[in-house]
């Protein structure tokens, strides 16, 4: 089936149906989604999202910009770093406006609590930074703007999924193809500008907080079109998973001042971060967790430490963490009120993906060279305002910041655009991809290879790396990716084949996993969540520069381009 | 542990009529009925079907009956129910195959009560005013994840398509109740229809289903409240 639209979302978490709110009114925008819109992962978000409104005590957004430069280890673009604190500010009142119900002050205003990492005055000590709605924050806005998308009419096509991306031979981005799910049939979008907002890429490693969905599909498809894959190597694991499942428990519970102790009983964070102890930037404090458990101060001297909420008012935990607080009775049985809770660090969040200008455009190369017509927001792009690593609450501002503006930007876009003539047989690479699943009779499962991938990168590409490791997980990821050639599914239907539609996935997560094992074995140093055993320390004359890794016929390539520096100067990362 | 389940089957593509399969799989007390799902798919029978997502309860892709009551997969754990279970659609929507039922109905009584704010005032600079008990009056439907659950555990729903059913009177409760919100006369008259709230007849099963814990009958007795009484 063939559509004719201005603009194309793929993806309706946050940054998607963020842009879709820009352009509803004023132009024709489909948003393309392989799930309802309300089971986004934007959802699951909890904690908060940052900005220096000063609503509890005074901040600004230069030293919130700071912060996020200084939590990224400078890996971060201080041009886009600026645009995020700036524009936080006006981005949350926007949603406020739109009807998110944030939790209020006595005064009537919206509520901050502290965060990770956001400090006042330059890193002298935590701030309330952190705007919430109980610990549902992602919840709210989600929902908040899945509302807007229906109050403005957009057109949403649910349960289709992306399988190509549509370019011209001189790079021009015409559209994309889907396979609605429900069905099985091919869908062509035919448009003046698509936005990538097809979210993260957790599922590639074992133990997580993202969803099953999450399988990097934008990122996949733009990197086997051709396009580049920005720092890869640099991904976070959140502190507070919960022991074994990797379900998220927020931040928010150590900015209510919840305490991480281990197997004594320590706040060990004492010895690691003096002056932010447990709000320190979640890559230090999973590492310190990391430490406690590899020198036997586990908890029973196994591989997890306690998370501590019963010194905090009952109401706090009730009121302040009511979802954290089911997820502790329903998973583990346990009161957070009185129990103390196991955790484990778990796979969070790319800080790399698709790289953008600060207008969402996606840059092919290492010298600004914009393709017309494709955008990307959210987690599957790289700005980069994360760099190598990212501070609690700034994923809701980046997809809200970034997600507004690519929308505004596409906008002005198709105003000033025709429609360009699309490749010839649009939609032959995914029509050829879904017959090759379902005509082989492989003997392959793909859920075999995906959780022998899963280990694999937990094992070698996980919280530390090493180069022995890295080399063999490249030779790992090749005998998967061969395996998958002869790959079959074994339900051959039309209608919700999802068993289909999770071979596909795999596919994706072989590619991401290449593109991360392949950057992580170049980077020979130590930056905020990339730590190599054999390289312990960050090195800035060689390496503050930003991976580039392309997919070619000669296997992957990688290419640098300079960090965006300004107002900071990298220094030596204390808290 | 061992565990037996039972689930309904019913592939368009090839079955005529719905019909059981069972399963046995080898899973861990503490494990979620979702684990045990995805372990049938992906490790005996690729072809089972059902939605899911995030797998901790946030998310409203996984709701399904699970002997005989609506809940998400994912959000029951194995030990809750023992070594033999149902898993079976929920009722009231048409089967697409196996769990996956068609939600569109379900979203389109949703989308009639203008579940969004609205307000044509010019905002502020900053941010609308609004006291913590001001926001505390419409906490409680604010958590709605529209799984479903609560909407196809209702009686009324199974017999009289025309009802807008509870999630979407949750969604309507939500802007109703904020203070910020200026559209509570056109929503109520949405819910004054004889397909609105009147065709509550309070029978808790909503309340009971909502793994999100909000108090349904609550909000719809309080909306059926303000149409007799106003404010």
């Amino acid at each position: 089936m063939y559509h004719r639209f201005d603009a194309v979302i793929v993806g309706a978490g946050g940054a998607g149906l963020m842009a879709a709110a820009q352009i509803a009114d004023n132009a024709n925008v489909a948003v393309i989604s392989k799930l309802y819109p309300s089971r986004s992962h934007t959802g699951a978000a909890q904690g908060g999202i940052a900005a220096a409104l000063g609503n509890q005590e005074e901040d600004n957004w230069v030293w919130h910009m700071f912060d996020t430069v200084k939590g990224g280890d400078y890996l971060v673009d201080q041009d886009a770093a600026e645009v995020l604190a700036r524009e936080a500010i006006d981005a949350v009142y926007d949603l406020e406006h739109m009807g998110l119900p944030f939790n209020r002050t006595e005064d009537g205003r919206i509520d901050q609590r502290r965060f990770g990492g956001h400090t006042r005055n330059f890193g002298e000590a935590a701030v309330r930074r952190s705007c919430y709605a109980a610990d549902r924050t992602g919840h709210m806005i989600l929902q908040t703007l899945y509302q807007q998308g229906i109050k403005h009419q957009v057109s949403f096509f649910n349960e289709v999924m992306m399988l190509d991306l549509l370019l011209t031979d001189d790079y021009v981005c015409t559209g994309v193809v889907g396979m609605d799910i429900l069905t099985g049939e091919i869908h062509v979008f035919h448009a003046k500008a698509v936005l990538l907002a097809t979210g993260g890429f957790g599922k590639v490693f074992k133990v997580t907080s993202n969803a099953l969905t999450l399988t990097g599909d934008g990122c996949a498809i733009a990197f086997r079109r051709g396009l580049p894959l920005e720092d890869m190597e640099c991904y976070q694991f959140h502190p507070t998973g919960i022991y074994k499942l990797g379900i998220l428990l927020s931040e928010a519970c150590r900015g209510e001042g919840g305490i991480l102790r281990n197997d004594l009983g320590e706040r060990f964070m004492e010895r690691y971060s003096p002056t932010l102890l447990d709000l320190a930037p979640r890559d230090i404090v999973s590492r310190s967790i990391y430490l406690e458990i590899q020198e036997g101060r586990g908890i029973g001297g196994k591989d997890y430490i306690h998370l501590d909420l019963t010194h905090l008012p009952p109401e706090t935990v009730e009121t302040k963490l009511p979802d954290i607080a089911d997820f502790v009775r329903t998973y583990m049985g346990l009161d957070p009120v009185k129990d103390l809770i196991p955790i484990q660090p778990t796979a969070h969040y790319g800080m790399g993906g698709i790289p953008t200008d600060v207008e969402g455009r996606v840059i092919v190369d290492e010298h600004k060279t914009v393709l017309p017509g494709l955008y990307a927001a959210g987690e599957c792009a790289c700005v980069s305002v994360h760099g190598a690593n990212r501070l609690g609450t700034n994923s809701l501002v980046d997809l809200v910041v970034f997600g507004r503006r690519a929308g505004r930007h596409m906008l002005q876009f198709v105003r000033e655009n025709d429609i360009q003539p699309m490749p010839q047989e649009p939609d032959f690479r995914a029509r050829a991809e879904v017959a090759r699943f379902l005509e082989n009779d492989g003997h392959e499962n793909a859920a075999d290879i995906r959780v022998e991938l899963q280990e694999a990168m937990m094992s070698k590409a996980g919280m530390f790396r090493n180069g022995d490791d890295l080399m063999e997980l490249e030779g790992i990821i090749e005998d998967l990716r061969n395996r998958f050639s002869h790959v079959g599914v074994r339900d051959k239907g039309k209608t919700f084949n999802m068993d289909l539609v999770e071979t596909i996935e795999t596919g994706f997560l072989l590619d991401i996993a290449q593109a991360i094992a392949v950057s992580a074995l170049a980077r020979e140093e130590s930056r905020g969540a990339h730590v190599r055993d054999d390289f312990p320390e960050r090195d800035d004359v060689n390496w503050l520069k930003h991976t580039l890794a392309y997919r070619t016929s000669g296997g992957l390539q990688l290419r640098y381009k300079p960090v965006a520096l300004g107002r900071f100067e990298p220094k030596e990362r204390k808290y | 542990m061992q565990v037996q389940l039972r689930i309904q089957r019913n592939d368009p593509d090839v079955d005529v009529k719905p019909h059981y399969q069972n399963y046995t799989v080898d899973v861990e007390p503490t494990d979620r009925v979702l684990d045990a799902l995805n372990q049938i798919k992906w490790h005996q029978d690729g072809t089972l079907t059902f939605r899911r997502s995030c797998a901790h309860g946030v998310c409203g892709s996984d709701a399904m009956r699970i002997n005989g009551r609506n809940r998400l997969g994912c959000k029951v754990l194995i030990k809750e129910i023992g070594a033999k279970m149902t898993i079976e659609p929920l009722l009231g929507f048409e089967v697409i195959k196996d769990l996956v039922v068609d939600m569109e109905p379900f979203f389109a009584s949703y989308r009639k009560v203008m579940p969004y704010l609205v307000n044509d005032e010019t905002p502020p600079a900053t941010e609308r005013l609004q006291s913590p008990e001001q926001r505390a009056v419409f906490d409680d439907t604010t958590k709605c994840i529209l799984c479903a659950a609560c909407t196809s555990s209702c009686p009324i729903t199974w017999s009289n398509e025309e009802y807008i059913g509870p999630a979407a009177i949750v969604n309507a409760h939500r802007f109703i109740y904020d203070s910020r919100d200026n559209g509570t006369e056109a929503r109520l008259e949405v819910l004054n229809e004889s397909s609105g709230v009147w065709r509550c007849r309070t029978i808790f099963n909503c309340t009971d289903a909502c793994p999100r814990g909000i108090q349904v009958t609550n909000a719809i007795e309080q909306v059926k409240r303000t149409l007799l009484l106003g404010s």
